[in-house]
């Protein structure tokens, strides 16, 4: 029992902080709203392009939102010490990073993948297929996340990690961002349910079971 | 096996020894291959001179594989052994894997120009290699980023067998997408599709590619054990002091 709730207790910790520290999903919503708009900026208005490109390019911009938010994720904790509470605690430090990790969905991933919608309809993408490319954004989120868990442990020492994340996870984000994209672009056709979302979502799978025992390694070797 | 090689000092005793017979064999074999794959080999058929390129792309892409593979059996052993020279050996490998990767993917662009009228195509083998690339600078990078050796050494080890699961991982997912690229033709179940002409020089060429790993490799991990002693050296003088 005292497992499920340090569990539960880290998940509301990592929530409250997440919107009380920064203003939340603001700045990565904010990062995402701005970046989405270069999109037309670069490529050009014509509304056929945007339609075609649009949708699968905001698997970009919110992949680079997601990268964003990875630097202060353990860092802080490792500065002023609960990363060491985490670790004495009854709980395996692997059940409360997947806390973090999914505290972290709930707070950035939920917000971004809403925010997707009207970026989605100002690309041109029609409106019965937004909320099916949001959808399979939130679900590219927690892929993002449990890869994004490992490469912020990884680089939990180092100052200023940020660009260090960025590329050890960038190669962890690749599957997900082909399944993703191509699920974005069959979403105006098929809908959700295509073979492009069903492997999106397995490697969700996989980078949510595998990404905390992976962060949580690399945690215990900063704590060493 | 590996607790025989872990012992630093007799990897110093074997490698003063076998560095030089591995680099001579890397000239000798460079020097037979290199005119037989660009002078003697016939042309392809169909392609022409340009397939020659072949000889230096293709044992490039097998070893940069190789050297990767290498580095997931040194972290592994690293990690479970807590052998210090496994971490040598992986941290040498790796720059030496990053230049086999950025060659495979230079003088592959360089063929696919006059083969497929384009200097760069994302099907599947070359985006895995261009993946694999990308973890090579990501393992460097994270060497590079943290100061104590042993905790880079173990975190750097994991980093490079999560690595490893994701290339295939990345390979199937973008040969999702069709490819144009020719797929492989040495092996296969059929046996080879290459002919013995072409497969001779190019298994030299594959010979030379690996005796200049082993070179470069024992090289590496020799300054890199040298650099410990003189470091240990002078924190044993500053104490003495």
């Amino acid at each position: 029992m005292s497992i499920l709730r340090a569990t539960a207790a880290v998940f509301r910790r990592d929530l409250a902080l997440a919107w009380a520290a920064g203003g939340g999903a603001a700045a990565p919503v904010g990062f995402f709203i701005g970046a989405t708009t270069l999109i037309p900026l670069t490529a050009g208005p014509d509304r056929a392009t945007l339609a075609l490109i649009g949708a699968p390019l905001l698997w970009l911009t919110a992949a680079l939102a997601a990268l964003m938010v990875l630097e202060r994720l353990f860092q802080a904790d490792l500065e002023d010490g609960s990363l060491d509470q985490l670790l004495l605690s009854p709980a395996p430090l692997e059940l409360l990073v997947a806390a973090k990790g999914a505290a972290l969905w709930v707070a950035i991933g939920a917000p971004l993948a809403l925010a997707a919608i009207p970026m989605a309809l100002a690309m041109q993408t029609p409106p019965h297929a937004a909320p099916v490319v949001a959808l399979g954004l939130l679900v590219g989120l927690a892929a993002f996340i449990g890869a994004g868990l490992f490469g912020a442990a990884l680089a939990a020492g180092v100052r200023r990690g940020g660009v260090l994340i960025a590329i050890l996870v960038l190669p962890f984000f690749a599957p997900p961002i082909i399944f993703g994209a191509s699920a974005a672009s069959a979403a105006v056709e098929h809908g959700l349910f295509t073979p492009a979302f069903s492997l999106l979502c397995a490697c969700a799978l996989g980078a949510v079971a595998l990404g905390p025992i992976g962060a949580a390694a690399a945690l215990r070797l900063h704590l060493e | 096996m590996f607790a025989y090689f872990a012992n630093p000092e007799r990897f110093m005793r074997i490698s003063a020894w076998a560095l030089p017979i591995a680099a001579a064999l890397a000239v000798l074999l460079f020097a037979i291959g290199l005119p037989w794959a660009f002078l003697f080999a016939p042309p392809d058929f169909r392609q022409g001179e340009s397939a020659r390129i072949m000889f230096v792309h293709v044992p490039a892409a097998w070893w940069a594989m190789g050297i990767y593979t290498f580095m997931a059996i040194a972290s592994f052993t690293g990690l479970v052994w807590r052998h210090a020279l496994a971490d040598v050996a992986a941290r040498a490998a790796a720059p030496i894997g990053a230049a086999y990767a950025a060659l495979c993917l230079i003088t592959g662009s360089f063929w696919g120009q006059p083969t497929w009228g384009t200097w760069w195509e994302w099907d599947a083998r070359l985006t895995s290699m261009l993946v694999l690339f990308l973890t090579y600078v990501g393992y460097l990078a994270l060497w590079a980023a943290i100061e104590d050796e042993t905790r880079a050494a173990r975190l750097a080890a994991i980093l490079c067998l999560a690595g490893f699961i994701n290339i295939p991982i990345v390979h199937f997912s973008v040969d999702w997408w069709n490819s144009l690229h020719q797929t492989a033709s040495i092996i296969r179940s059929g046996g080879s599709s290459m002919d013995k002409s072409m497969m001779q020089p190019l298994l030299m060429m594959a010979g030379a590619y690996l005796a200049a790993f082993a070179a470069l490799l024992m090289a590496g991990m020799r300054a890199e054990v040298f650099r410990r002693r003189v470091s240990a050296a002078a924190l044993r003088r500053a104490r003495a002091s």
